[in-house]
């Protein structure tokens, strides 16, 4: 009792120090979380950047100038020789109040997209009474869409400017009778690729992307989860595995362009495959794939406990069992995560398919796998490539159209991974 | 290392002569000469000798690390799935060889079946968790046979009445002690002749304990049990006779009554004694 005291002087001191020291601790945590928030912050910051910009260069390609033409079907045009090129300049002529002289008509039909003629063509295809009237919407030139969403300097010399000023006026009077009208940009989606900016689409591309992913699909994701369940389950640990491991790893890390050569030797010289086809782009992909897939997939295994095998050995299960009945069901979640995230990887790689000769231009849309295609980023690729200006609001879009399948996909590596998710 | 072992059950001849004294298995029902087991350079059973006996439950106790769990991994081969182990030795189930080349261990393990430390019930239902067993090895001809099975392991472990309203229910879901009875449920299923337990309850509160441990008095009556525990409670209360095990070797084996009372060995003592371990 007597020593009390001495202890307790002790103890003051320390008390003293801890809490000394608990300030100290306090302020080091305080600059951890913030360093912490600040680095989360600047990710969202340019990640905010590049979608706001995307979004200022690329939503106006989603409308294009379209332009309500009256046509009047005679009776004579059933002929497969009418002139449509001029039934069309005629309406536009009306339309506009003019009675063009040559080089007005050369004007004139700059206007307007060359598929305007074909659209008439076909509408009128199915022959209705002769002397009717047919508003026929068809699609504004490039230059005239670039004008209506202000993208044409009005201030410069003509002469430096792709429209003339009779153009711009005829233009302002279309706007202002509200036949020319901006519209929900359709042929972005339908069509193919075009020289055209107007006609211009990713359908070809998008198909195309289908289709090589469907292939990377069917032999990343099999061969992929085989190869882990093998690597972790059944193959002895020794310096074969090792050297597996290895190589594997190695070829994660492999530039993917690299995986393009290979595709080009192996698949299109070797295996007669055909050129920019998606089974070859889907070969190539697949086996730039394979690591992500097999590293995910044994990453998952690994993380199933070993109770659980050991309880179903234990109760006799063969260790095909064991891993059918209990491992890959458990290492599901993250066998599928890491898949998508390896497909949504290859739907956004360009590299390797330039080699292959996907980079080609392809206005037909893919049927199947051995069709030319393209695909969506190489797609992007060629239209930044173009110099006309409309080709750089849809290349904004078309990157907007790959960022949200991206989100799409990794989205739902996130909502099976919720619902497959089992608690041991 | 026989030398410094002048103990009574390590060898052979020693074990015989013990029969005499009544503290060996009359009837063996599994039989483990001069084992040995290694975990790659560890030696972790040395030269153990032992017989068990149909009807009984025998303790394995000894300090951690002593080769109780390896032993008992031995009896149905599960040792086998570890990397770079080796045993060498004999272990005989009813005069069968089971390191023989011919043995299956599947076979082996639908024979002698496991309860682990830790409850391990699959995350399926408890329904799946019980007939899980039963489907891999084919036992039943039906559904109804299989629903049959189920209800009667789970009865028989006296959790078919907390549970019988929601059998599709994940075996997970269920409280520790509940968890562990749905194990031992899902390992009588398949009607083993042995059932080895390591430490079933060091994972329960002590009343989850005292259900197991009366299961496991019951359940004698039908299997021979092999229970790892470190509670020598616990090993007084179910066993009928006691090995205790260090360093890799059996030091001592005898009826529980004896080994606590009257231990001969001075390792022993000084273990049941809390003098180590």
């Amino acid at each position: 009792m007597n020593r009390r005291p001495e202890q307790s002087a002790g103890r003051v001191e320390r008390r003293r120090r801890i809490a000394l020291h608990l300030g100290r601790r306090h302020r080091r945590e305080w600059r951890f979380r913030i360093a912490g928030i600040a680095a989360v912050g600047a990710a969202l910051l340019f990640l905010a950047l590049i979608l706001l910009n995307l979004f200022r260069e690329g939503a106006s390609a989603f409308t294009q100038s379209k332009l309500a033409l009256p046509v009047v079907y005679e009776s004579a045009m059933s002929a497969a020789d009418t002139d449509y090129e001029a039934l069309v300049l005629g309406a536009l002529a009306e339309l506009l109040n003019v009675e063009p002289d040559r080089a007005q008509r050369r004007e004139l039909r700059r206007l307007l997209s060359i598929d305007a003629a074909f659209i008439v063509r076909e509408r009128f295809a199915g022959q209705p009474e002769p002397g009717s009237r047919e508003l026929v919407t068809v699609p504004a030139s490039a230059n005239v869409d670039m004008l209506v969403k202000g993208q044409i300097d009005r201030s410069m010399p003509a002469s430096r400017r792709p429209l003339s000023d009779q153009q711009i006026a005829w233009v302002d009077t279309l706007v202002e009778s509200g036949a020319l009208k901006r519209q929900f940009n359709t042929a972005l989606f339908s069509n193919g690729d075009s020289r055209e900016p107007e006609l211009a689409g990713i359908r070809s591309a998008v198909m195309g992307s289908f289709y090589m992913l469907l292939v990377t699909l069917t032999l990343a994701f099999p061969i992929g989860v085989a190869t882990a369940v093998y690597l972790e389950e059944f193959a002895p640990r020794n310096r074969w595995a090792d050297i597996v491991e290895i190589s594997i790893n190695n070829l994660a890390a492999v530039p993917s362009i690299v995986f393009g050569l290979l595709g080009l030797a192996v698949f299109i010289d070797w295996f007669g495959f055909p050129r920019s086809a998606p089974l070859v782009g889907g070969c190539v992909l697949a086996l730039l794939t394979l690591p992500v897939v097999i590293i995910s997939s044994r990453a998952a295994i690994r993380g199933v406990p070993g109770s659980i095998r050991e309880a179903s050995l234990g109760l006799g299960a063969s260790r095909m069992q064991v891993v059918m009945d209990h491992v890959l069901p458990l290492a599901l979640p993250g066998v599928l995560t890491g898949t998508i995230i390896g497909m949504s990887r290859a739907l956004g790689e360009t590299a390797p398919l330039l080699m292959i000769g996907m980079v080609a231009f392809i206005v037909d849309v893919p049927a199947g796998l051995g069709d030319p295609a393209t695909a969506l980023p190489v797609q992007i690729y060629l239209w930044s490539d173009s110099p006309e200006r409309a080709f750089a609001e849809r290349t904004s879009a078309a990157i907007l159209v790959l960022l949200g399948f991206l989100l799409v996909m990794n989205l739902l590596a996130v909502l099976i991974r919720r619902s497959v998710e089992k608690k041991y | 290392m026989h030398s410094d072992t002048d103990g009574l059950a390590a060898e052979p001849n020693d074990a015989t002569a013990e029969t005499s004294s009544g503290e060996r298995a009359q009837d063996p029902c599994i039989v483990i000469r001069d084992l040995d087991a290694w975990y790659g350079d560890i030696h972790a059973i040395r030269q153990i000798s032992l017989d068990i006996g149909y009807g009984e439950v025998i303790a394995l106790i000894g300090p951690s690390g002593c080769g109780k769990t390896t032993l008992l991994r031995c009896l149905n081969r599960l040792n086998d799935e570890v990397e770079g182990a080796r045993v060498a030795g004999s272990v005989r189930l009813e005069g069968q060889e089971v390191y023989a080349r011919t043995v299956d261990p599947v076979a082996l393990r639908a024979r002698v079946g496991m309860v682990f430390q830790k409850p391990n019930p699959f995350p399926k239902s408890i329904y799946d968790n019980v007939a899980y067993g039963p489907r891999i090895h084919g036992l039943a001809a039906d559904r109804a046979e299989l629903d049959d099975i189920v209800h009667v392991s789970l009865e028989r472990v006296g959790l078919l009445k907390e549970v019988r309203d929601r059998l599709d229910e994940p075996g997970t879901d269920l409280s520790g002690g509940q968890q562990q009875r749905l194990c031992i449920a899902r390992t009588i299923a398949v009607d083993p002749e042995v059932i080895l337990m390591d430490e079933p309850c060091s994972a329960l509160d002590p009343i989850a304990t005292a259900r197991i441990e009366d299961l496991i008095d019951e359940l004698a009556e039908d299997y021979v049990i092999v229970i790892v525990t470190h509670s020598m409670q616990q090993a007084a209360r179910v066993s009928n006779r006691v090995a205790y095990l260090n360093q890799g070797e059996l030091i001592e084996i005898g009826e529980t009554n004896r080994i606590f009372t009257n231990p001969r060995h001075k390792l022993t003592e000084d273990y049941i004694t809390g003098r180590i371990g």
